[in-house]
């Protein structure tokens, strides 16, 4: 009998009611389950651990609740495994969140397990790293280093597993380790099985972004088109003992599973698709094959495994200075002329507001604008209707607050002293982070699980009051 | 069928098109690095994308942005290829002044280019 691995969300920020058919199809199949929630990019940990500066009890993912709360009780019913980097920075708040939501449903007796050891910050700058091959940037100095984690393999989440845990919470992993895990723990796999490995961690790779497998992501209209985009149904991989992966989803969902989908969401973020690196092998894509047997429902085959790469990745981020954006519109006759005197303008006044070090970018938002350049060129080149609706756009970074603040206030002055017609002045600014990517050792990485002990109801935040 | 049709209307002998009418793509990102995967809709056109859609051609599309390089990863048993572009994302997600700093619409700036499919 297959294994079946349900998506619950592609990234934080996914929709929070897709986890909902997933979780029923799983129920109406009847086979040993597991449902997925990857919600962690590169920046969302940065915002956690900032988040958690200003609040220790924060730095987990913010829709935590609302993500769980419509499916946790149907998965505790029917013993389908939920796992989650949903924990980000502080995956022991998460675990506390999920203890009083299982309360609340009425299954105060849930065992949630918590995988420690992608959090290296503290030990950072006494371990032997190497620069990733694409990396550019160098290490940051403590004083503005933010967090430091790196992407644990499946191993301490099977882990977590074998000790019965029914919602297993993580930091930072391999975003497929988190489908990889129930595998192996399922199917009891070798972890030099190096074949069955690639296939375990590619049926991740393609359901870790949730829809872009099963229709997200894809639709062209009049080339490819999509059904019921806004109800796309989340992928739910089949997966045999041996291996054998089936892409499917949800029965009466929207969004299709083709050959098609099947294979842009194969490649994507892959380099060289025979040496695709994860934590627990490398996986050879360069002779795999995907085949539709029904509707929505496609067969991927010759995924071919090798050992392990030696490291582990690990994302550093750090404080990036200041980053802001300022936009303003031109509509009708000549507003083409307009948008562009009023680029010409900010450009003029920049020069004499702001420091010669101030990185500015100027686009025409109708005329070029994300194809670009940061020069411009294709602004300078392109050639548009001089009547239309296009839209004046300036992003500034510097180290400094203030200057990021003048550049962007100086787009909103355009508003009196630019050309005729402008409006909609939209401005923020924000700190930024950086990110630069390390290899790191496998020994001096410790990566294990336990199970989480949660405090009763309420104790938790009583406490903090006795304590202020 | 849309797409029979289209490519019916679309093609002919000796006649210039955009990629787009050939072939779909996904880009995805990592750091300063840029991969896009390009799969011809027709396994007929495979070998045209072989041909035309060099790593010379790709690197000239995203020179204004500062590629440095390209490599190109054929996968004849996708009907597909998979590109792989340093330093064109002019910071990446974190670095970038673009409103597009992970580079996802790059995907179509590959598929506007020109390919003569005869």
């Amino acid at each position: 009998m297959s294994f079946l691995l349900g998506s619950g969300a592609g990234f934080s920020g996914d929709r929070t009611d897709a986890a909902v058919a997933v979780v029923a199809e799983l129920i109406k199949r009847q086979q040993p389950s597991a449902l997925v929630f990857e919600t962690l990019g590169e920046r969302t940990l940065a915002a956690a651990h900032r988040a958690m500066r200003d609040d220790p009890e924060s730095g987990f993912e913010p829709l935590l609740d609302e993500l769980l709360a419509p499916v946790l009780r149907d998965c505790l019913d029917h013993d389908i495994k939920i796992l989650g980097n949903f924990g980000a920075a502080n995956p022991g708040g998460a675990c506390q969140v999920i203890a009083e939501l299982s309360t609340q449903l009425g299954r105060p007796d849930v065992r949630i397990a918590q995988v420690h050891g992608d959090d290296i910050r503290q030990q950072l700058h006494s371990l032997d790293l190497q620069r990733w091959e694409a990396e550019r940037l160098d290490m940051p100095g403590d004083d503005a280093l933010i967090s430091a984690n790196v992407y644990l393999g499946a191993k301490a989440l099977s882990e977590a597993l074998a000790m019965q845990a029914d919602v297993v919470v993580t930091g930072r992993v391999a975003d497929p380790a988190l489908f990889l895990a129930p595998l192996m723990h399922h199917f009891d796999w070798r972890w030099d099985d190096w074949d069955r490995l690639a296939c375990g961690m590619m049926a991740g790779h393609l359901a870790e972004c949730g829809a872009q497998v099963s229709g997200g992501y894809f639709a062209d209209p009049g080339f490819k088109d999509v059904p019921g985009l806004a109800t796309v149904g989340y992928p739910i991989i089949e997966v045999e003992q041996d291996g054998s992966l089936i892409i499917s989803k949800p029965a009466n969902t929207g969004g299709c599973v083709t050959e098609q989908t099947v294979k842009e969401q194969l490649l994507y973020e892959v380099h060289d698709p025979a040496n695709y690196l994860t934590p627990d092998v490398t996986v050879d894509l360069s002779q795999a094959k995907v085949r539709q047997l029904s509707p929505n429902r496609v067969a991927v085959t010759g995924i071919r495994g090798k050992p392990a790469p030696e490291r582990l990745k690990t994302t550093v981020c750090y404080e990036g200075g200041w980053q802001g954006e300022a936009e303003i519109s031109y509509a009708g006759p000549n507003a083409l002329a307009r948008a562009q005197l009023a680029a010409q303008v900010l450009r003029e006044r920049l020069i004499f507001r702001a420091p010669a070090e101030l990185r500015t970018r100027l686009d025409i938002i109708g005329l070029a604008s994300v194809f670009d350049s940061d020069s411009g060129e294709l602004q300078r080149s392109a050639s548009a209707s001089a009547s239309g609706d296009y839209r004046l756009r300036l992003a500034a970074e510097h180290s400094e607050r203030r200057w990021v603040a003048r550049a962007t206030q100086e787009l909103l002055a355009l508003y009196c002293a630019g050309p005729a017609g402008g409006g909609g002045v939209r401005r923020q600014f924000q700190r930024r982070v950086f990110t630069a990517s390390y290899l790191v050792k496998r020994s001096d990485v410790n990566a294990h699980a336990s199970l989480f002990e949660s405090s009763p109801l309420g104790e938790r935040r009583s406490e903090r009051y006795v304590a202020s | 069928m849309l797409q029979a049709e289209r490519t019916q209307t679309a093609v002919h002998p000796d006649s210039s098109v955009t990629l787009h009418q050939l072939a779909h793509a996904r880009a995805g990102d990592k750091g300063e690095r840029l991969n896009v995967a390009l799969f011809a809709y027709d396994p007929d056109h495979y070998a045209t994308l072989l041909e035309q859609v060099t790593e010379e051609r790709v690197l000239a599309l995203f020179a204004h942005r500062g590629a440095s390089r390209v490599r190109r990863y054929p996968l004849p048993n996708l009907a597909g290829m998979n590109f792989v572009i340093d330093d064109v994302l002019q910071g990446g997600v974190n670095g970038a002044l673009n409103l597009d700093g992970h580079g996802k619409t790059l995907s179509f700036l590959l598929l506007s280019m020109e390919v003569n499919s005869s």
